[in-house]
């Protein structure tokens, strides 16, 4: 056990940090701004050698360790650059389930940026239970024809192409009649609609509307029916805190939050003599640290040491199914520790911090809800199923 | 960057479990049985955790060993010594804080930390203690000085403490969640067992991910007793604390909710894994506002 880097892990660092202090200061865009410059700060990172760095060689990864994916995420927080695009769940449900050939075709381009993509999962009457989705893929030649309606598609409307679940068979129980298909965003057929989340943001929220939409047959992953095995594997890997690179970000939210604090609640002498810390006792002078920012801090701190333990497991081939649901949730509790932290220390005037407040609210209904998570956790882990 | 116990830490952890699983107290009344707690005094001995530190044991070791006996509720000495071996090798030893010998039972000599100075006394009469798994005492006569720890061991060894006691609670936590979820596969309602109503199964479930956050940071935090400089070991060991005392409580909170009525029994053991979370929790405690919180 050493949570130190190697002597290769620290060279990767230093690399990465020498690049970030050239490259992140364009790419440090918050809101709408942020995503629609997504698909440029991806490729950059790609090209530069930093993206991709678990995945397979042959579909432009790098094979290494997963624990450099943490590396990353550290130095792009404490460099203020955006987050790792977040495709490990695309990435994985395609490498598990997609033929060869459909690999070969579709995975280089998702992970080196050049082309774009979204998951058609939720409907509006299938959320929780998303094996009773509705849009239906039907036969017509080569191809499938698609008519449905998706929604929490994020970043429907800048998608080359979509990630989409459907049903083929309607006839049989509801988890074997499903499909899993890529197809075109760029055609007559579909229609985007996005929906403005409550922090203001109008990009993320992406609403599909499916009207005659076509898909090749060639296109389908894997046979017809093997749909929910995808959608299982999608959403677990969608659970976990390691794959998503927001684990750092956090604590570069809780530094920005002590920042404020510090320079809002007192002329904090500790900060001012250069002391690294507002302690306890510095700040009893001056107020106490807020407790949601202490608490905050406490989670971020917990998250951090979790995806390493998560992620150094994994050298050990160790897969998490079932437990990326505890990742969830940790993770879950820490963004909306900081969330309450941000209201607590900066106020509703301040833009940025409401901001932040009002999206954690959906870190516990993304991905699968937190009812759902602790479903799992229930009978998958615990054995208290029915 | 790798964050794996190693094969001997296995080891070890799963020797203290089988141990606490053998010997421990599986119920209320086994308290009481002092055949029991002989035999387990003997058992304990003659593995020689006690003195697992001058042995040159790490903190992820001691806190491993202290996580699995905390887990299986082991009510003879194990924390006080292991605390005062770390400063001290000194036979039958225990630890004091104040003027309170924690952890006596089998004891006959407490240490004292003060500043970089050690100081050592004889203990009084035990006296039950809130945590029925553990005695207390008053210290007897007057302290006499017994040598000084330089200013890094000391620093070092308040990191231990606050980890070593954080593992308590961590093991208390797991003890008491393992028992919560038997029960609630075990008692039926409404023609079900309990633990299939998400009523009982979601606060379970939110026990187990409290724990796994748990393991996470103690694990961090042990590692960086011995890894890391002093002050960055003393504020790991804050942070494992604070979220560790938070997840210990609230899982033994629930423990007694799912037991309804008969969690509310002196009966049931889930109160006995909670007194010793809140022992713990005082024992080298750390407030919320102790948490330093880095600038950029």
């Amino acid at each position: 056990m050493d949570y130190r880097d190697s002597a290769a892990e620290a060279e990767f660092r230093l690399r990465l940090r020498e690049w970030l202090s050239t490259h992140a200061a364009q790419f440090a865009l918050t809101g709408d701004e942020y995503w629609t410059r997504y698909g440029e700060w991806h490729r950059a990172l790609y090209e530069a050698g930093f993206f991709g760095l678990s995945w397979p060689r042959q579909y432009g990864g790098h094979e290494l360790a997963p624990v450099y994916d943490v590396i990353l995420d550290e130095e792009l927080a404490q460099a203020g650059a955006p987050p790792r695009p977040s495709l490990g769940y695309l990435v994985t449900g395609l490498g598990h389930h997609a033929s060869e050939e459909l690999r070969q075709r579709f995975l280089p381009g998702l992970i080196n940026g050049t082309e774009r993509w979204c998951q058609g999962f939720s409907e509006p009457g299938a959320g929780s239970d998303l094996a009773s989705l509705t849009t239906a893929a039907v036969r017509d030649g080569d191809d499938y024809v698609i008519n449905g309606h998706k929604i929490w598609t994020s970043y429907s409307d800048v998608a080359d192409w979509c990630l989409l679940l459907a049903r083929t068979d309607p006839d049989v129980p509801k988890h074997k009649g499903i499909s899993g298909f890529v197809i075109s965003m760029h055609q007559p057929g579909v229609r985007q609609r996005p929906l403005r989340m409550i922090s203001g943001v109008s990009t993320e929220f992406g609403q599909v509307e499916l009207d005659g939409a076509r898909v090749p047959a060639a296109n389908m992953i894997g046979a017809p029916g093997d749909g929910w095995a995808l959608a299982r594997t999608v959403v677990a890997h969608e659970r976990e805190p390691s794959t998503l690179g927001f684990t750092a970000r956090y604590g570069k939210t809780v530094r920005k939050l002590a920042a404020k604090w510090a320079a809002a609640g007192a002329p904090a002498a500790s900060a001012a003599s250069g002391d690294s810390a507002v302690s306890g006792d510095s700040a009893a002078a001056d107020g106490p640290t807020p407790a949601e920012l202490a608490w905050a801090h406490v989670q971020t701190e917990m998250l951090y040491a979790h995806v390493r333990r998560r992620l150094s497991e994994q050298l050990d081939g160790v897969t998490h199914t079932s437990d990326g649901s505890l990742d969830k949730l940790l993770m879950t509790w820490t963004e909306q520790a900081v969330g309450h932290a941000s209201v607590a220390v900066a106020g509703t005037g301040d833009p940025e911090a409401l901001a932040d407040y009002l999206y954690s609210r959906a870190q516990s209904v993304m991905g699968g809800t937190a009812q759902i998570q602790k479903n799992i956790i229930a009978s998958r882990i615990l054995g208290l199923g029915k | 960057m790798d964050a794996r116990l190693s094969a001997e830490q296995e080891d070890l952890r799963d020797a203290a479990a089988r141990l606490a699983d053998d010997l421990g107290p599986h119920s209320v009344l086994d308290l009481a049985d002092t055949d029991r707690i002989d035999r387990l005094e003997k058992a304990v001995t003659a593995t020689g955790w006690r003195s697992l530190r001058s042995d040159g044991a790490t903190g992820v070791e001691v806190a491993l060993v202290a996580e699995e006996l905390s887990r299986g509720l082991v009510d003879v000495s194990f924390l006080g010594p292991v605390l005062a071996d770390a400063l001290l090798a000194l036979p039958g030893a225990t630890m004091a804080v104040g003027d309170v010998a924690v952890d006596v039972r089998g004891r006959h000599t407490a240490l004292t930390l003060d500043g970089t100075s050690l100081r050592r006394s004889a203990i009084g009469p035990a006296v039950a203690g809130v945590d029925l798994t553990r005695q207390v005492a008053p210290l007897a006569g007057a302290p006499r000085p017994a040598g000084e720890v330089s200013a890094e061991l000391a620093a070092r060894w308040q990191s231990l403490a606050i980890v070593v006691t954080a593992a308590e609670q961590l093991g208390a936590a797991r003890g008491a969640h393992a028992l919560a979820v038997s029960y609630a596969q075990l008692r039926a309602q409404y023609g079900a067992a309990i633990g299939t109503f998400q009523g009982v199964s979601h606060p379970l479930a939110e026990g187990l991910a409290l724990i796994e956050g748990s393991v996470s940071i103690l694990r961090y935090a042990a590692w960086a007793v011995d890894a890391l400089p002093p002050p960055e070991s003393l504020r790991l060991a804050r942070i494992a604390k604070v979220y560790c005392s938070a997840a210990a409580q609230t899982v033994c909170e629930t423990a007694i909710q799912v037991h309804g009525g008969i969690g509310n029994t002196w009966d049931c053991l889930a109160h006995v894994y909670l007194r010793r979370v809140l022992v713990a929790a005082e024992l080298f405690g750390v407030r919320l506002e102790e948490v330093e919180v880095g600038l950029p």
